[in-house]
């Protein structure tokens, strides 16, 4: 995209509450790709939450209470990008029905869901990005996040631009689209059927033999790193961001800063 | 007040709907009389001979052997030599089909014997009002020229079909039995059959021969 | 049938460490995801053939009252007999008076879940008449007194050593030496002991994949001719289907067809597809005398007038089941009731009440492949929200997790809170894992520290760093 021709897009950032919360360097590794991309890139800070805990505990209300103030703080932008498959399969796919009986508020959801996205699906989709200029020496095997994955079609993007980073091989996962057990609070309501589910996942990645396993979900990745680190399987676990952003000095998630 | 006037009722108050809804009915009547298509594979939709290859083929992959005669006069002796081949009995069990009473029996030492099967037939013959090129699937109808206990109850069962009464597609057959039957009306059994009967009941392992026949033989006729 | 489902998390626990039931369940893969994927891959038409399918189930649905009078119309003009059922009560009733009025002794049954849904065989061993499972999944379970556990594959949960077992308990004639080690001599022996019974049954009941008000038709779809021989041999032929089986004409069948075996076994059509209309003609040397089919209800209009209406678009194929990764760590058991799996999550509260069956609809993860796969295109992960809404509202939910809900609700809605908040507490959660990087166990996050390791945060959160480069700028 030839830059300075036309005004650079204004994309709003929402960072997901797990990303802010837990791993702040997946948001910066986003702002850095979303600048590359031609992009300018603002952060609204009234934003907390996407809702999906109190939507997928059936509270309706709470949700869309977080649902107008997100919607609020956000339509003012050409672009809404998240680095999550879930949060922006919430606020894409699942806002516009909170208000099914509000007609005015249902047609500012839909304007609003429709300026939103993933980030590496916005990344390739939206601003035709082909490849990044990043480098990363290792074996890395990708998981398919559920949501991106069947609410947002993401599956070839982020392969796409791995393919890209200087040095990295990437191996396929048997079963990469099947679930990893996280499910937000099912993870904890159900942890025995939960850990059966990882554990087949941990199983798997460990299989492939590479040394780092990258997603698009911060959820699914904690998940997923928690486990293999109780099985002390030696693979390093990041967000596919952070590889693609080239922005792999943090160490891996759940792992400890060397002294 | 009777369980059908309670149970109506309900739907209708579920769906908020007057039963004298004219509109409503028009609809529902339109469709049974349309009868619509809807969306047809296009895989059965070829000339007729390649229908009737694709027909040959599919029965194939489901485990159903097929032979191809050139006219009904060859049908006894083919159905003679599998016997043979199978080693099974030269006996066969059939309805009262005037195509078989057509047929040179007489060229075979097959022993026939006629009506609904008890369950003691080892072999038992039918022949298929029409076939489907779509799955390699036979279409058998029930009464007295090809009673259905002949269907099931033989471990083989050998059904010929004529060539010309291979349709490429579900709804084709479909048609065949209306024009047959009448519109609205069909016999008390339409066999769809599609291969020998399986199970996969023990350990998700593919066996034949569950409770019906053991071995499915179509003889194609021209 | 005995209903487990309040019990659910005891019993999946016990699942998951049923060594035999896991090896079992290790085989869905190959045996049904594989050959799904493989059979829909052949058919470039297939999800042209799903909308064509939703579109007819619903416009069926949204017109069921006149399709009913329709269909019943065709079948009495063929000579059958329509009964309709409100309750599963009802249904019985008539079942057991057709039964006792030939004096039935012997039934012979073809794979009816609704059968199971009304308790049907317990029901006839109390009144002294001998129901005789005839589809070999069922009648293997029958013998060990099971539920099953699948909605098409009965037995999916046993090992063909567990079945072996159960045929030398049951078959007291086997000579012991008779080797029953694969499953073909399995097959071979239920075969012939099954014959039998097919022979001497007064009654055979069945189900119906569809009811066709074209011609008044009821549709079975097997692979094994049990369905078949249960209905063509006995004197009275009795149909068990519930109203949304309703489908208008021959064509709808053909469309949906398609979808049905692929969807279940990967094959493109099941061995036998059979349209059975009335009873035997007066030309006709073989078929049964009567045919009866009994309509029921037992709760589906409760649900065609709620949110809960898609889910009577269901053609019960199993491939929600079979692709959820739920289901296949626990099994069908573990659901407690008739249906297993997402359909299940969705149908058991309807049943049999939210308030025995609310773990179901929770017990997922909601990744969809339930719905990718499903081919009605039921939106099964947004019907479990539903319920899920329905125990919120009604304070089903447990209280510690309503209270947590509602504590972080208070924060989320409130940005600068929520972030003065979230600041500190990362800060500590960050500051005691230095070194560690995660954390072994942690207080009040122990489902998920008893099987994984809990990643510590950064320490410092997103929207802090982001206001202080601001500021630095």
């Amino acid at each position: 995209m030839a830059e300075g021709t036309e005004r650079r897009p204004k994309v709003a950032l929402f960072v997901t509450c797990l990303v802010d919360l837990f791993r702040p360097t997946i948001g910066f590794a986003a702002v850095k790709l979303l600048e590359e991309a031609g992009c300018d890139v603002e952060v609204p800070a009234a934003q907390t939450c996407c809702g999906q805990p109190a939507y997928n505990s059936g509270d309706r209300r709470d949700t869309r209470a977080i649902a107008k103030k997100v919607i609020a703080a956000f339509e003012p932008y050409d672009y809404i990008v998240a680095p999550s498959g879930s949060c922006s399969g919430m606020l894409k796919v699942h806002y516009p029905g909170l208000f099914s009986d509000d007609p005015a508020w249902r047609s500012r959801a839909e304007a609003f869901s429709a300026k939103v996205h993933e980030l590496i699906s916005f990344l390739t989709d939206v601003r035709g990005m082909k490849s990044v200029a990043a480098r990363f020496a290792g074996t890395v095997t990708y998981h398919d996040a559920c949501a991106g994955l069947r609410e947002l079609g993401i599956h070839d993007q982020p392969r796409r631009l791995l393919k890209s980073v200087d040095g990295l091989t990437l191996v396929d996962l048997k079963d990469d689209n099947v679930c990893c057990g996280f499910g937000g609070t099912f993870c904890v309501k159900y942890p025995d059927i939960s850990n059966a589910i990882v554990q087949k996942k941990a199983d798997l990645i460990a299989a492939t033999g590479a040394g780092t396993l990258l997603a698009g979900d911060l959820g699914c990745l904690m998940n997923m790193a928690g486990k293999l680190q109780r099985d002390n399987q030696p693979v390093a676990v990041r967000h596919v961001a952070e590889v693609l952003a080239d922005m792999t000095d943090t160490p891996p998630i759940g792992e400890a800063r060397e002294a | 007040m009777s369980d059908r006037d309670i149970v109506l009722g309900k739907v209708r108050r579920a769906l908020a709907v007057d039963s004298g809804d004219v509109g409503r009915r028009a609809i529902t009547i339109a469709r049974l009389e349309g009868t619509p298509r809807g969306v047809i594979p296009a895989r059965g939709q070829l000339p007729h001979e390649e229908q009737v290859a694709l027909f040959i083929k599919m029965a194939e992959k489901v485990s159903s052997s097929v032979v191809r005669v050139g006219e009904t006069g060859e049908v006894p002796r083919a159905v003679a030599e599998y016997l043979r081949k199978h080693n099974l009995p030269a006996t066969l069990r059939i309805g009262d089909d005037p195509l078989f009473a057509d047929m040179p029996w007489g060229e075979t030492q097959i022993e026939m014997s006629h009506g609904p099967s008890d369950g003691n037939d080892a072999v038992g013959l039918s022949h298929a009002v029409g076939g489907v090129a779509e799955t390699g699937t036979l279409v058998l109808t029930s009464g007295p020229d090809n009673p259905t206990t002949i269907n099931f109850l033989p471990e083989t069962h050998v059904v010929v079909i004529k060539a010309t009464e291979i349709a490429g597609d579900y709804e084709s057959a479909f048609d065949a039995l209306r024009e047959r039957y009448g519109r609205n009306s069909l016999p008390r059994t339409v066999n769809f059959v599609t291969g020998p009967s399986r199970s996969g009941d023990i350990e998700q392992t593919i066996l034949l021969g569950a409770h019906g026949p053991r071995r499915l033989h179509i003889v194609v006729v021209g | 049938m005995d209903i487990t489902s309040p019990t659910f998390k005891q019993n999946a626990r016990e699942a998951l460490a049923d060594r035999q039931l896991q090896r079992a369940l290790g085989h869905v893969r190959a045996g049904f995801i594989d050959k799904r994927a493989k059979a829909v891959a052949e058919l470039p038409e297939f999800d042209a053939l799903r909308d064509a399918a939703r579109d007819i189930k619903n416009h069926t649905l949204a017109h069921l009252d006149l399709y009913l009078e329709a269909y019943e119309d065709r079948l009495r003009a063929a000579g059958g007999e329509v009964h309709y059922a409100e309750t599963a009560a009802s249904a019985r009733d008539i079942i057991l008076s057709i039964c006792q009025r030939i004096d039935a002794r012997t039934v012979t049954k073809g794979k009816s879940m609704i059968a199971e849904e009304i308790g049907l065989n317990e029901f006839f061993e109390e009144h002294g008449i001998a129901p005789v499972e005839t589809d070999l999944g069922e009648y293997i379970i029958q013998l060990r007194h099971e539920a099953p556990s699948h909605i098409i594959a009965p037995a999916v949960h046993l090992t063909k050593d567990q079945v072996e077992a159960s045929f030398r308990e049951a078959h007291t004639s086997l000579p012991p030496d008779r080797d029953l080690s694969e499953p073909t001599e399995l097959l071979n022996e239920a075969r012939s002991v099954l014959r039998q019974r097919f022979m001497a049954a007064d009654v055979g009941i069945t189900g119906a994949n569809f009811l066709v008000a074209e011609t008044g038709t009821s549709v079975i779809v097997t692979n094994e001719g049990n369905g078949d021989l249960t209905q063509i041999l006995p004197r009275v032929h009795i149909v068990i289907a519930s109203i949304e089986k309703i489908t208008p004409t021959l064509n709808d069948v053909g469309q949906i067809i398609r979808l049905l075996s692929r969807s279940a076994t990967g094959q493109d059509i099941s061995v036998y597809t059979t349209f059975s209309t009335g009873p035997r003609r007066p030309e006709d040397p073989d078929g049964p005398e009567e045919y009866h089919v009994i309509i029921l209800d037992n709760g589906r209009t409760e649900m065609l007038g709620s949110e809960f209406k898609e889910a009577l678009r269901c053609i019960r194929c199993g491939a929600c089941m079979n692709h959820c990764p739920i289901y296949q760590a626990i099994g069908g058991h573990a659901y407690g009731w008739v249906y297993p799996g997402p359909i299940g999550a969705v149908l058991t509260p309807e049943f049999i009440g939210v308030d025995q069956a609310g773990n179901l609809p929770n017990a997922s993860t909601f990744c969809g492949r339930c719905e990718a796969v499903c081919p009605m295109r039921i939106p099964l992960p947004n019907l479990m929200r539903h319920w899920r809404e329905r125990e919120f509202e009604r304070h089903l939910s447990p209280a510690a997790a309503r209270y947590g809900l509602g504590f972080w609700a208070f924060f989320a809605k409130r940005p600068r809170l929520y972030q003065w908040a979230t600041r500190w507490a990362m800060r500590v959660l960050g500051n005691r894992a230095i070194g560690k990087g995660r954390y072994a166990s942690l207080p009040l996050a122990g489902g998920w520290t008893k099987y994984r390791d809990f990643p510590a945060p950064e320490g410092r959160t997103f929207q802090e760093m982001w206001a202080a480069k601001r500021v630095a700028r």
